[in-house]
């Protein structure tokens, strides 16, 4: 599955994601592993919709033992990941802030929800994040949340 | 406790019915920030979100997190489009004049309890 996302489009934010998550369900993938897709693909999306210069792709390949999220952007980059993985750290602009978006939990909670997280970044050319989620026969009991 | 009861509970407008009859409102998470709301990962299946957000991701939110229903609090009229959303999904959505407090605890009193989630950020880590 591979959609693209336009910078900007905060009316259609999120509606990837609800598509990611209902066609991973649709597959057979069990519900806390389509959940947490879903959330990080929403996550990632708000990020591309908020922050990124002209838009990305958000793509999702299931794996015979994991789901595999990665989002894509050309820019502006992040200068300091370190402090954009900070919860509660932001730089959204305020119309995203008025809709209760841009709370600065955004790559902590993607990170949260991944089995194996992955980011790169440079300044001027783009960001990308890659996540796996191990799929669960039994999610609730040996659930560890993330790294 | 059923929808109709709880609709009666938090003196709340059904605003949508929903697809299931026999839905039963057990815990309840309430939040106005999407993150937060995304925190929910680990909440139970039929978690009932208390919000004051009304754009369309707070259906999404509620699609990708499987929420068994949405309460719209402090008297905001959902838009069309989230009412059309909410139907087309069959996820109840209710509105009440109450605030997000005294709806929770109105909720509370009459037995909802608090789903069980960890927190993104956890303070005791910068102890």
């Amino acid at each position: 599955m591979k959609y693209r996302i336009r910078a900007g489009d905060i009316e259609h934010g999120g509606s990837a994601s609800a598509k990611i998550k209902s066609e991973l369900t649709r597959v057979g993938i069990d519900e806390f592993t389509a959940r947490r897709a879903g959330i990080v693909s929403f996550e990632a999306e708000m990020n591309l919709i908020v922050y990124s210069d002209s838009g990305g792709t958000l793509s999702v390949r299931v794996e015979p033992d994991a789901v595999v999220v990665e989002a894509r952007d050309k820019g502006p980059g992040i200068e300091d990941i370190d402090l954009a993985m900070t919860p509660g750290y932001s730089t959204a602009p305020e119309w995203a802030t008025d809709l209760g978006f841009g709370a600065g939990m955004g790559l902590a909670n993607i990170k949260k929800n991944s089995d194996g997280f992955e980011i790169e970044s440079r300044i001027g050319e783009g960001t990308t994040i890659r996540c796996r989620l191990d799929r669960r026969e039994n999610p609730r009991i040996d659930h560890q949340g993330g790294s | 406790m059923r929808l109709d009861e709880l609709a009666m509970t938090i003196e709340g407008e059904t605003l949508v019915r929903g697809t299931r009859s026999d839905l039963q409102i057990e815990h309840a998470y309430a939040a106005d920030l999407l993150s937060d709301v995304l925190s929910l990962a680990e909440g139970e299946d039929r978690t009932t979100l208390v919000t004051g957000m009304i754009n369309p991701q707070v259906m999404r939110m509620a699609e990708i997190l499987s929420i068994a229903a949405v309460i719209v609090v402090r008297g905001k009229l959902p838009p069309q489009s989230m009412v059309e959303y909410a139907q087309e999904l069959g996820i109840p959505l209710l509105a009440t004049r109450k605030t997000l407090f005294e709806t929770c605890g109105l909720m509370f009193a009459h037995g909802v309890s608090p789903c069980q989630t960890k927190p993104v950020h956890d303070m005791r880590d910068h102890q």
